[in-house]
């Protein structure tokens, strides 16, 4: 009988710490983050600006993969493009890829963008801001490097610098 | 040892005020009896403690439950003195807006996290332990409380009867006779009437002692459902904006729904329009003030295939659809309901190209804000090229025309103008009642010839999966807070001792009126009415005072 009570007793007990302990996680501990680092990285299409040449993710297996989230009024993005243009240059023929996807501006902005910075690496637009939703992104400029397997290596929120940018892109060279 | 004997030789446990065989009570005064949960112990009061036993009698106390819902109480007071965090106006900054905006105390009030009240983690551990002290204290008290009531006996202890709170000593010839008349006329007034040994319990209402209980139970279903909400697929409060003529995937259906906006109309009351007898009320407010109408014509696409994101999704038409306030568009456990919208918003500019000197004029061409095109051909010889396009123009901090954000809110353009009169090109900037020349004179202008806009309509993407399981709980709330307030739990024990009578009477609210069903029964008979002892002592009439459970 006292035996019984404290069975019945641990029993509910657990069931209320359970249900309380559950929306505790889900609302404090569980991170918002759509996509988080070691995910495999959702596969999207975008059409190149210039080119129209459409780059598909999945494509590019074998392939270190950043993608960069970007707008023009954005001026981290701004002072980012030139040194990211820049190591592209470098790094492109050792088997790295840079898709940077604008959010939802016009075409005529983005070329203009395209052409003001000289940028040589696939810039296409994010359509409704579909792909930026999908990978959870907030604030501009958020970039992601995606391993030759498909996962993601890194997410960096914000600006970068040249130097740690370098040592992001060297993280997910192929070997 | 956890039980102690009765002298009737019942085993009762320990905490019991009154035997649960023959009704005595076990201390030794003969002040009126508590009959709350019957007398009967909790059933945490267990002297070998474990630790689950002292989390157990922690939440099982009532004052503990009294002081957490207190605080509670507090708390959300506290939390309605100024604006909640996440409802601080879009403009503002959080960070230095209670100090801004309130000084010291509103400083000390985000230093001490009432600014997110509603959200913190105290908060919800507060609402969980209200929780749990409802199960634990409903199921400490029901069970007791149940066994007492089920097995109690006719007969009870002299000194129980003696310290109800109606109580009589009568003495009558023919006891049997009297009896019976009284027997009888209590079952006509619906009593349960129970015999032993010539003794009789009659009982009503027993029924409104588990009103309470119900009511927790109740609420505890209220609180799962809310906890519901956490679980994934069950709720959903998401918004989205559409602009006339846009197609916008629906967010969280999986890009699996698109809705297409034609039209937003919004209508105002107009005493031309409107039924005569309106006129007044009308115009108090104001002609074409009063909103009559906001509605979304809207198309539901339904994506065709699983094509990969950034690919242009194919869409097969579900239905069409005229959104109004309470009127939801609902589809796949989705709603969307109507519940903000952006009137003309501009969407594009027309420009006459302007021989200054003749006024002669060239175009239109209509500039797309959210697509410009790059060059604009009027006719041979005559073209106005795009250079730069600034949508929500200002000057940076280098002086340099610049845009804020992306959304044409202060659309700016640069145009460069070529005629056979200028064939090297004029260059102008062109923003809202601006018209620079960077290069002095120009022969040719952009003349402003109108402007195009669209309305937009904000739609709330609502899911709930929860809303059956609040209903049901609230529902049950609802029955048990009738059962316990309309129905009385009225009980009548008459006893014979030896050549008396002992009447006592107990009923758990509402003794005004079980003292008038009482005197109807105990008219014209030996058996005297019996004495209300409260009401003796303290000589005022307290018709609805002492509910116990």
């Amino acid at each position: 009988m006292k035996k019984n009570r404290l069975i019945v007793r641990t029993a509910i007990l657990a069931i209320l710490i359970a249900a309380i302990g559950y929306t505790f996680y889900i609302n404090f501990f569980k991170k918002d983050e759509v996509i988080a680092v070691n995910d495999n990285a959702i596969n999207f299409e975008i059409k190149d600006i210039n080119t129209k040449k459409t780059y598909t993710l999945s494509d590019q297996k074998g392939k270190g993969v950043v993608i960069n989230f970007w707008g023009s009024w954005c001026d981290p993005c701004k002072h980012e493009m030139p040194f990211i243009n820049k190591v592209y240059q470098e790094y492109k023929d050792r088997g790295i890829q840079i898709l940077a996807l604008n959010a939802n501006e016009s075409p005529f902005v983005v070329s203009k963008f395209v052409s003001d910075y000289g940028l040589t690496f696939p810039v296409g637009i994010d359509k409704d801001q579909n792909i930026l939703d999908l990978y959870g992104v907030g604030p501009l400029p958020t970039t992601f490097f995606v391993s030759p397997n498909g996962k993601i290596k890194r997410i960096k929120i914000g600006e970068m610098t040249e130097e740690s940018f370098r040592e992001y892109v060297k993280e997910i060279l192929p070997n | 040892m956890e039980n102690f004997k009765c002298e009737c030789g019942h085993m009762n446990p320990i905490g019991t005020v009154i035997c649960e065989s023959c009704g005595k009570p076990q201390d030794d005064n003969s002040n009126l009896l508590d009959m709350k949960y019957e007398g009967t112990a909790r059933r945490s009061i267990v002297k070998n403690k474990t630790i689950i036993d002292k989390i157990w009698n922690f939440f099982s106390s009532v004052k503990i439950a009294i002081v957490i819902i207190l605080i509670t109480l507090i708390a959300s007071a506290l939390g309605t003195i100024l604006p909640q965090r996440d409802l601080l106006p879009p403009t503002a900054n959080p960070d230095t807006f209670y100090k801004d905006t309130y000084g010291v105390f509103g400083q000390i009030y985000d230093w001490l996290g009432l600014d997110n009240t509603f959200q913190s983690w105290w908060f919800m551990l507060l609402i969980s332990s209200i929780g749990v002290s409802l199960v634990i204290c409903s199921l400490d008290r029901i069970i007791p409380l149940y066994r007492a009531l089920k097995n109690q006996r006719v007969t009870r202890h002299t000194n129980f009867l003696k310290r109800q709170r109606l109580f009589k000593i009568s003495s009558t010839k023919n006891e049997e006779e009297q009896l019976n008349l009284v027997k009888n006329r209590l079952e006509k007034k619906k009593y349960k009437v129970r015999e032993e040994n010539g003794n009789l319990l009659a009982e009503k209402g027993r029924f409104s002692r588990w009103g309470p209980y119900v009511n927790h139970i109740g609420l505890i279903i209220f609180l799962f459902g809310v906890l519901l909400r956490y679980v994934p697929g069950m709720y959903m409060d998401k918004a989205m904006w559409v602009q006339e003529g846009q197609t916008k995937e629906v967010p969280g259906s999986n890009g699996s729904y698109y809705v297409q906006l034609h039209k937003f109309i919004f209508e105002t009351y107009d005493v031309k329009t409107e039924n005569k007898i309106f006129r007044k009320s009308i115009e108090r407010v104001g002609n074409d003030r009063i909103p009559k109408n906001y509605q979304a014509n809207v198309t539901l696409y339904k994506r065709v295939g699983n094509p990969i994101p950034g690919e242009d999704p194919k869409l097969k038409k579900v239905k069409d659809y005229s959104i109004k306030v309470n009127e939801p568009l609902q589809f796949n456990g989705i709603s969307l309901y109507q519940v903000d919208y952006r009137l003309n918003e501009m969407t594009a500019f027309s420009f006459d190209l302007m021989n200054k000197k003749t006024g002669e004029l060239f175009g239109p061409i209509k500039v797309d804000l959210s697509n410009p095109k790059a060059i604009y051909q009027i006719k041979p010889g005559y073209k106005v090229e795009l250079k730069s396009y600034f949508p929500d123009f200002y000057f940076n901090k280098a002086g340099e025309p610049d845009t804020r954000t992306k959304n044409p809110n202060n659309p700016a353009f640069v145009f460069k103008m070529t005629t056979p009169e200028t064939p090297q090109g004029e260059v102008a900037f062109v923003a809202i009642r601006q018209n620079i020349e960077p290069n002095g004179q120009n022969k040719y202008k952009m003349a402003f010839a109108g402007l195009e806009t669209k309305n937009s309509t904000g739609l709330s993407v609502n899911k709930d999966y929860t809303l059956w399981v609040l209903s049901i709980g609230g529902a049950i709330f609802m029955i048990g807070l009738i059962q316990g307030m309309y129905w009385y739990h009225r009980r009548i024990w008459i006893q014979r001792q030896n050549d008396e009578i002992w009447v006592a009477g107990f009923t758990n609210k509402n003794y005004y009126g079980f003292k008038q069903e009482l005197k109807k029964i105990f008219n014209d008979t030996d058996i005297l009415m019996p004495e209300d002892q409260v009401l003796d002592k303290k000589s005022i009439n307290t018709g609805g005072e002492h509910v116990s459970n």
